[in-house]
């Protein structure tokens, strides 16, 4: 047999679109891609959304999610042709020989059966194992891959597990069977940091214990460059460069390449603190109905005119609660908010129109934020006429003026948001709270939906409008290189309090704290050798206490 | 305490309390309705007299509110009191008959059932292919001809022109259980036509709901055959609404069965009603009323508990 595992030549797929209002019609969203994957080799396939790479990666299954169907070339899997194969072998393949594991464990999991029943059952399908045999190397790959108490943990159910440990739990199920190929699909991207690292260097061991090859799929290119022995850049389902990570990594050839690599090139001057603060959070403690115990403890920030506070902190440490007392969504049980020289009312029913104009915000999502059967000038104008009381000719004339301060321009007046991209979409709702001459937005994770790129240009548009029309941005995030990017002042949030707050400087320079330490030693550098580097580090510091 | 044992306790109170909601509600419309059960008795030329002395002999000139709980605690004994027109105890005359429409009901439930279930399975399997297209043609032309009809139709061809099974449901207890099944086929078939449509779109539905999941696209991943994956990862995570379905038409195949009772002329429930509304026999209404909203009552709690023991969430906590 030969060494290459996998080949793909000239892969083409087609997909069916919908779009609104014109007639379904076939598109091509990958046009023709070749590459060869050698026996016990990780290639990472990396590109923004639309770039193609999950497509290519189920399609060396021979699947196509929804209407996506592969139209051309040739993927062979160990040495035969699997395009042209019976629809009976390519079962044989699926969940035998190739094995996937997806972005989303908690939603690839079937919530209504055990862990181990879901391990298992594609290798006792195949008859690859006995169903005893496969629960043993189930136990195995448990321990393997760092899951607490591997001998037991089969008997749970999905919603029994955290994130982190049923991600793990599903590169089990992939690799049960014993395949020749995994295909990682964005593995850690749902993950937060901290979780991240050991879900990343569980993986990269099992790879490297079980021989198996590897597709790796993921947007972040940092992430890539520990795992995988090649990568392949893509971008709207071509091939942009093909090299070895070294290669990639640290001497691009292609533009986009490069983009990608010094992505984040973000320059901003920390700001001093003014006399007033516009935003000053008192003793904030907070809980959700039906809950006994606290979701905020004792909250206290400051947030200054024309400037950006970050919040960061992982899922679970109530930086969204935070944003919630503050818009007045959730009453506080105790403390108080002033904005603007004047205190809130802590309920939303209590505050009058001005406390609503000048306090606006923006979420994540973009498009579940818009009504979508609105046209992008009504959802802009909306604000216009509800707090100024705007009328034809001026409010289309503020309308125009918006649209340009966002860069899109008065021809996007008359789209519907389905029409737009997603970066497109965060700039539209962006002119919505902007409409509003607020003097505080709240910005709720509103670039991590976008690929690195547009986020980039998102976060420039947001410094420019600051400086334009001196808002102050609360800006919530899990990410720390954005952090980096636009704040004045951190505060670092771990399980409902602030653990960690001061200016940018303060906060992102030593002596740190345990947790800002771990949570600034989690972010992934683009360097070679730096999850070794980290685990290896942090391995050192638990046997020294 | 189990988070199951705390629902499962909630949903029975609200169960009863609802059932006390709605014989307050029959009860009040009954005696809203103009006449009463002297008026009923004597006709509409008795004397203001004679109708005033019956009223104070059946007690009916006292409260509406003491009458009511009288009533109520008479059923809550089991005594559901006594037919005006032939002064039988109706908790008696309505055992029988209860019994007669739950065996009907029994047997058209297990036909038609499983059978809707494997239909909707069967249709996902080859969905928008022939199989689907047919089964949901053929169930919902069942559905849209009014059950007598299809009652009569079958009458004519299988019972006249056939010679299988009998034209009439008339069931004793002297029967034996063949002889009975015999009986009750045309109506048990009636019926099945009639609830299985329902059942069969809903099954669909929620599984091709399920289907577009991330797990199941997992299961299509792991090579398994698409009978495996509808059976083994989608039918468990579309038990609820499923059953939701099941029950209503369980609670059809009860309360709704008048129409089929009176064209095969079975001694059931429906039949029993229908004669005693028509002689205005309040008393006879009131139990039946009560009777079929226990039912409905009950077999919705049953529902409602089933999809919450199918909940992994619920039966196993964190």
């Amino acid at each position: 047999m030969s060494d290459t595992l996998l080949k793909v030549r000239d892969l083409k797929i087609g997909a069916t679109v919908y779009p609104p209002g014109e007639k379904p019609h076939d598109i091509e969203i990958v046009h023709g891609v070749s590459f060869d994957l050698e026996r016990g080799k990780v290639l990472g396939l990396i590109g923004e959304s639309g770039a193609g790479k999950s497509t290519i990666g189920l399609a060396s299954m021979a699947y196509g999610r929804g209407g996506v169907e592969i139209t051309g070339g040739e993927v062979w899997v160990n040495g035969r042709d699997i395009l042209k194969s019976p629809h009976g072998d390519i079962r044989k393949l699926r969940g035998g020989e190739v094995t996937y594991v997806s972005q989303s464990a908690a939603a690839s999991f079937n919530p209504a059966k055990k862990i181990m029943d879901q391990v298992v059952e594609a290798a006792v399908e195949q008859k690859k194992f006995s169903r005893k045999e496969a629960e043993r190397r189930a136990r195995e790959l448990f321990a393997k891959l760092g899951l607490p108490d591997p001998d037991n943990i089969g008997e749970r159910y999905p919603h029994q597990v955290s994130g982190g440990q049923l991600q793990r739990c599903m590169t089990a199920l992939a690799l049960c069977p014993e395949p020749d190929l995994v295909v990682f699909d964005e593995p850690t991207t749902a993950l937060d940091v901290t979780t991240q690292i050991d879900v990343l260097m569980a993986i990269k061991e099992a790879i490297a214990d079980t021989g198996v090859g590897a597709l790796y799929i993921t947007h972040d290119l940092a992430v890539v460059a520990q795992v995988s022995d090649d990568i392949m850049v893509l971008r709207m389902g071509d091939m942009v460069e093909y090299g070895s990570t070294d290669q990639i990594i640290n001497n691009p050839q292609e533009g986009y390449t490069q983009a990608l690599v010094s992505v984040r090139s973000i320059e901003h001057e920390e700001k001093k603190p003014t006399p007033e603060p516009v935003l000053s959070v008192d003793g904030i403690t907070a809980r959700y109905k039906g809950l006994n115990f606290d979701v905020l403890h004792n909250v206290n920030v400051e947030l200054h005119p024309g400037q950006t506070l970050a919040v960061v902190g992982e899922s679970g440490s109530g930086k969204s609660t935070l944003a919630r007392v503050i818009t007045g969504l959730l009453p506080p049980r105790d403390g108080e908010i002033t904005f603007a020289g004047r205190k809130l009312s802590p309920n939303l029913k209590g505050r009058n129109r001005e406390d609503l104009r000048e306090l606006q915000m923006i979420y994540q999502m973009a498009d579940v934020a818009m009504n979508p059967r609105q046209t992008v000038g009504t959802i802009i104008g909306r604000p216009l006429e509800f707090y100024f009381g705007m009328r034809g000719a001026e409010k289309r004339k503020r309308i125009i003026e918006l649209l340009d301060e966002i860069e899109l321009g008065e021809k996007f007046m008359d789209r519907y948001p389905a029409e737009l991209s997603g970066g497109q979409k965060q700039r539209v709702c962006i002119a919505r709270s902007l409409a509003a001459k607020p003097k505080l937005i709240i910005c709720d994770e509103v670039t991590s939906a976008l690929d690195p790129l547009v986020a980039d240009g998102i976060l420039k548009l947001l410094l420019d409008l600051q400086k334009i029309e001196d808002v102050a941005y609360l800006f919530i995030t899990h990410d720390l290189a954005t952090v980096r990017a636009i704040s004045d002042s951190i505060a670092v949030m771990y399980q409902g309090r602030v653990v960690r707050y001061g200016s940018k400087s303060e906060v992102l320079s030593p002596p740190f704290d345990d947790y800002t330490d771990l949570l600034l030693s989690s972010v992934p550098e683009m360097h070679l050798g730096w999850l070794e580097e980290v685990v290896a580090h942090r391995k050192m510091e638990s046997a020294g206490n | 305490m189990h988070p199951i044992i705390k629902l499962v306790s909630q949903r029975l109170a609200l169960g009863l309390l609802l059932l006390l909601g709605a014989s307050a509600l029959i009860f009040g419309l009954t005696e809203a309705l103009p006449g009463d059960a002297a008026q009923a008795v004597l006709g509409q030329s008795a004397t203001p007299e004679a109708l005033a002395n019956l009223r104070e002999e059946m007690g009916l000139d006292r409260p509406a509110l003491t009458r009511y709980f009288e009533w109520l605690g008479g059923i809550v004994q089991g005594d559901l009191g006594h037919s005006l027109t032939n002064k039988l105890d109706i908790a008696e005359s309505v055992g029988g008959r209860l019994g007669n429409t739950l065996f009907l009901a029994f047997w058209a439930a297990i036909i038609s059932v499983p059978l809707a279930i494997f239909l909707g399975l069967l249709a996902v399997r080859y969905r928008n292919r022939w199989p689907d297209k047919l089964i949901s043609a053929v169930t919902l032309t069942t559905i849209s001809i009014p059950e007598f009809l299809i009652g009569y139709v079958l009458v004519y061809f299988v019972a006249v022109k056939l010679g299988m099974f009998s034209p009439l449901a008339m069931i004793n207890d002297s029967m034996t259980l063949g002889q009975k099944l015999n009986s009750i086929a045309l109506p048990v078939i009636v019926l099945t036509l009639v609830v299985l449509a329902h059942m069969m779109r809903m099954t669909r539905a929620a599984i091709l709901n399920v289907m577009q999941s991330a797990y199941v696209e997992t299961a299509e991943l792991k090579g398994l055959s698409n009978f495996k994956i509808i059976y083994r990862h989608a039918l468990p995570n579309a038990v609820a609404p499923i059953v939701n379905v099941v029950m209503l038409n369980l609670a059809y195949l009860v309360v709704g069965v008048v129409v089929v009772e009176v064209v095969f002329v079975y001694p059931g429930m429906g039949q029993y009603l229908v004669d005693h509304v028509t002689k205005r026999d309040v008393p006879v209404v009131l139990a039946c009323g009560v009777i079929f909203a226990a039912i409905y009552i009950g077999l919705n709690m049953v529902a409602d508990i089933v999809a919450i023991l199918a909940n992994p969430r619920l039966r196993h906590p964190k």
